[in-house]
């Protein structure tokens, strides 16, 4: 029998403002133990939490990026937990009432656009951080509430998910959309993006849906996918073996690669929610909803279409420019000064996105970068007057510094040369230095004609017009 | 007539006048505290901070610095549920021993803003779960009209405070009744404000959408002058309200012609102590001659009003009270190294913290919230509290206030209702609907019984309508006045 899996993933995104989401603490990341904590966010007797407006902003802005409605009337609830991490036992969050509801994301696998539906959008405040002891024989633990209070939404999907590359995808479109709006860096390696998941398998086509566990513990989209493969495959096996599939929340073992039981159904928790009474419903008016919708930058979806359909920018091409909201404007930059976009859209990532990921940099790092230089450097390329080796030669220094390509092609003494009787001396050399090869294109071998246009090319420090050299040699050789 | 006999309105003029010092009025009410301290009536004191405040105060007042005094130089108990910075804030407790909170709840900001001086921190029921001061890891507080009685509760150290002199004014905390109940049983006056008219950062919570934070004091006029301090919007309490600054004194002489009182035909029932239901309809009959018009009224979901409050405050309680878990700050268990992990040290701490009252709604509340019967008690609870608000808000179309007796016996004898806390529960029946609804309630005394037991009337208005039922409460007092 075949199956296929039902995943629905439960995404924690950190937003990015100043203060946390009840008090007035920093929220910066890596500072010293219980340094950001104040009476509100430690929940010592007596205090009260009041709402961060601008937490209330970014949630609607994220709610909104993923399409979902907003509620015009929403409110806290209190979940009950005892842990020593979460300082009054009891998480503020939303229960039955979210920010934002009934939202989607199209994302794009294997040239296809698939719909995954997103059931809701909630703000709450994050827990604190336990440290334990290095040696085992420890009678106590640490705790540094620092994060407590740092505000979080969760981003729940439907169970519309069926492959774990699909998951990888999703996470990455999610991920790229916050990153857009800029209400969150998403970074996994700083917790400021967990996701959680839900997955049970079914007999092919079948519309029921069977048992479901509950993954957890996985620190990269890289080990989502990875999870969930081991996952699938371990409930597919169960189930071969006759074995029931029990409901539980399994843990993610990075090391070992695979899952394990954390608790069962009967273990879980009985929350306890109940309306936060110390803070009032959220009315949000239609006007701010509006207001908020006006002010979205365009999505990475919207740029991928006009980027193919108006500029003619091949498929891949559009979607590594999209992938980064700083890289897209870039680019943006560029094609106002100049319209060759596929050329521009070509350069860009042959050389910038190959320089970002050789230097594990990110575009915010090129301080100096400069799209007028950049696009210089592309037009003198198109234009003929360097080669495509020299224009690779001196990017680095416009990419780091945002030199003027003209002055450094001028100062270095780079135009290609065109110029015949600059050229036939250099040809006539390699012909006889390298005989073999000469005798092998004679022969019929055409191919050997690009490594002797290479031997050229060496000569002249890449300065010599390809087109111009495999000419000569051709009429040489004929 | 001793200085900590007199009111703050009457001790005023004379601070202006420079014809006693706040040093003075301080001396007197410690030399009370000490006299009395079997009374009960406070947890700690804070001596040296008062007397240093008393010092500068007497500076300012000398040198004419106080234009508009308020409570300036004026002694002042607080119950031990509000948080002053660096001082024990026990809730009545073992739970928090040693907490020390690191800062002031906005009450205390206010009146240490108008220069009250605070004495120290009175005695309550535990987490002021309960309605005679009994349930006090610090020992019950004994009612200063006759010691054998209870004072009342869950307020009962700053009731009995007041009526026993060992302040002038004090603070106290309303959740079910919490005021009004040992005001009456006092003998004193006590007034809970509409919900959200005061602050409540600070006040350490136990049913939070029914806490309030309210005044005691020996007549109204002085519960007027100490509202005008405690009340107003605080951007750290979202539930406060924005509302124009009004001066509660003013207007209190003003004539009650024509103003409507409603009489709740379901608070004069079967079972209430006759001699407060005689006392109560004097009263009324006295203000009816004065002009008011008097008219019954009927509250019909009054008889829910108990059961509904004991699903609603413990549930909200079940979760206020879970940060108390040994991890943080006061008590912890396994000193003796007991606890062998987590769990073990959040059971032990919790079973030796918490007494049996606390522990009792802790676990009705767990028992409201828990997935499968949340809708069949707490949210029937809400839907009925609604039932009750609306109640309220037709009869407020109808009449301006009403009046009823503020508890349905006088004080009773220690340790006469502890083994039965049903019985204790019926205390608030009269006062717990002004907290569900969120309406201001104020209890005045109104004679004694034949035993000298003080007796209480109650005034309730609608929201944010304190002026109006601050002076039909001082139009009574005036009668009542007369009577003697
Ligand atoms: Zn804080």
């Amino acid at each position: 029998m075949e199956f296929e899996p039902v995943i629905g993933l439960e995404v924690h995104v950190q937003l990015n403002t100043e203060t946390k989401i009840f008090c007035t603490c920093s929220t910066r990341f890596g500072s010293t133990p219980n340094t950001n904590v104040c009476p509100v966010c430690l929940g010592l007797p007596g205090v009260l939490p009041v709402l961060n407006q601008n937490v209330l902003k970014k949630a609607i802005q994220a709610s909104l990026a993923l399409n979902c409605h907003i509620a015009s009337y929403s409110k806290f609830d209190r979940k009950h937990y005892y842990y020593p991490d979460l300082p009054k036992n009891y998480q503020i969050s939303q229960y039955d009432l979210p920010i934002g509801y009934k939202g989607f994301l199209d994302i794009r696998n294997n040239d296809k656009t698939k719909r995954i539906n997103i059931t809701r959008v909630h703000m709450e405040e994050d827990a604190g951080k336990l440290i334990h002891s290095e040696k085992s024989s420890a009678s106590f633990s640490y705790v540094d509430y620092n994060r407590t209070g740092v505000p979080l939404i969760e981003i729940v999907s439907e169970p519309d998910i069926s492959s774990p590359a699909e998951a990888h995808r999703y996470l990455e479109v999610l991920k790229n959309r916050m990153r857009y709006i800029e209400v969150s860096d998403c970074n996994m390696e700083e917790g400021s993006l967990r996701c959680d998941a839900n997955i049970s398998i079914r007999p092919t086509g079948s519309k029921e849906l069977g048992v479901k566990t509950e993954i957890k513990n996985m620190n990269s989209f890289k080990a989502v996918e990875k999870a969930l493969e081991y996952e699938i495959k371990r409930q597919i096996e169960m189930l071969e073996s006759k074995q029931k599939i029990k409901q539980e929340t399994r843990l993610w073992d990075a090391d070992k690669e695979v899952t394990t039981s954390m608790r069962s159904k009967e273990e879980a928790h009985d929350y306890r929610y109940f309306p936060e009474p110390d803070l009032v419903p959220i009315i949000v008016g239609p006007e701010w909803v509006k207001e908020l919708k006006a002010s979205l930058p365009q999505m990475p979806d919207e740029k991928f279409k006009q980027y193919i359909k108006k500029m003619g920018i091949p498929d891949e091409n559009a979607y590594r420019l999209t992938a980064e909201k700083e890289l897209a404007l870039f680019f943006e930059k560029c094609a106002e000064l100049y319209d060759n976009y596929k050329s521009l859209s070509n350069w860009i990532i042959s050389e910038i996105v190959q320089y970002l990921n050789k230097h594990q940099k990110t575009i915010h790092d090129l301080k100096k970068l400069d799209p007028k230089s950049f696009v210089s450097l592309v037009k003198m390329v198109d234009k003929g007057e360097i080669t495509s080796r020299v224009a690779k030669d001196v990017s680095t220094e416009v990419i780091e510094k945002g030199t003027d390509p003209e002055k450094i092609v001028k100062e270095k003494n780079l135009k290609q040369v065109s110029d015949v009787s600059a050229i036939d001396k250099m040809v006539d050399d390699v012909m006889a230095e390298e005989p073999d090869a000469v005798e092998k294109f004679k022969a019929g071998k055409e191919g050997v004609i690009g490594y002797l246009v290479g031997k050229v090319m060496q000569k002249s420090k890449g300065k010599a017009n390809p087109k111009v050299v495999t000419e000569l040699f051709r009429a040489k050789l004929k | 007539m001793q200085l900590n006999e007199m009111k703050a309105h009457e001790l005023l003029p004379l601070l202006k006048k420079k014809e006693i010092s706040s040093t003075e009025i301080t001396e007197s009410v410690f030399k009370q505290i000490d006299q009395r301290k079997r009374v009960n009536a406070y947890i700690s004191i804070m001596k040296d901070r008062a007397f240093q405040q008393a010092k500068i105060i007497d500076k300012k007042y000398s040198q004419g610095e106080i234009k508009k005094e308020y409570i300036a130089g004026i002694p002042m108990a607080v119950k031990d549920n509000i948080c002053i910075k660096d001082f024990p804030t026990t809730c009545g407790s073992k739970i928090l021993n040693g907490f020390r909170p690191p800062y002031n709840g906005t009450v205390i900001e206010k009146i240490t803003r108008h220069l009250g001086i605070i004495v120290g921190k009175t005695n309550m029921d535990e987490f002021a779960m309960g309605s005679s001061t009994e349930t006090s890891f610090f020992g019950p507080t004994l009612n200063p009209h006759n010691l054998e009685y209870i004072p009342g509760g869950s307020s009962g150290g700053s009731a009995a405070a007041v009526a026993d002199n060992q302040t002038i004014l004090a603070i106290g905390s309303d959740t079910g009744g919490s005021i009004r109940q040992p005001a009456a049983l006092c003998g004193v006056v006590g007034m809970k404000p509409t919900y959200g008219l005061v602050s409540r950062y600070g006040l350490v919570a136990f049913a939070s959408s029914l806490d309030q934070i309210g005044t005691f004091s020996r007549d109204v006029k002085d519960s007027a002058l100490l509202l005008n301090v405690i009340a107003g919007y605080d951007p750290n309490d979202s539930t406060s309200i924005k509302s124009e600054t009004i001066d509660y004194t003013k207007g209190l002489e003003e004539n009650i012609k024509n103003l409507k009182i409603g009489v709740p035909r379901e608070y004069f029932i079967e079972g209430i102590d006759k001699r407060i239901k005689a006392r109560v309809q004097k009263v009324i009959s006295d203000l009816e001659k004065e002009g008011a018009v008097v008219e019954p009224v009927n509250l019909p979901h009054t008889k829910y009003a108990v059961a509904d409050y004991y699903i609603i405050a413990p549930s909200e309680a079940s979760s206020n009270l879970a940060r108390y878990d040994g991890v943080k700050y006061g008590y912890r268990s396994g000193s003796s190294g007991s606890d062998k992990d987590l769990l073990s040290m959040y059971f032990n701490t919790r079973r030796e913290g918490f007494g049996e009252e606390v522990k009792r709604r802790i676990l009705i509340g767990t028992f409201s919230l828990s997935s499968g019967y949340y809708d069949a008690y707490y949210l029937k609870a809400m839907k009925v509290r609604t039932c009750i608000k609306n109640d309220f808000e037709k009869a407020f179309k109808k009449c301006d206030c009403l009046i009823t007796p503020t508890s349905p016996t006088p004080a009773f004898k220690l340790g006469e209702k502890t083994e039965d806390p049903l019985k204790m529960y019926l205390s608030d029946i009269f006062t717990i609907s002004a907290n569900l609804a969120g309406i201001p309630g104020i209890s005045i005394p109104c004679g004694k019984t034949d035993e000298g037991l003080p007796i209480g009337l109650q005034i309730l208005a609608s929201h944010f309508q304190e002026k109006k039922m601050l002076k039909l409460a001082y139009q009574a007092e005036q009668l009542l006045k007369k009577e003697m």
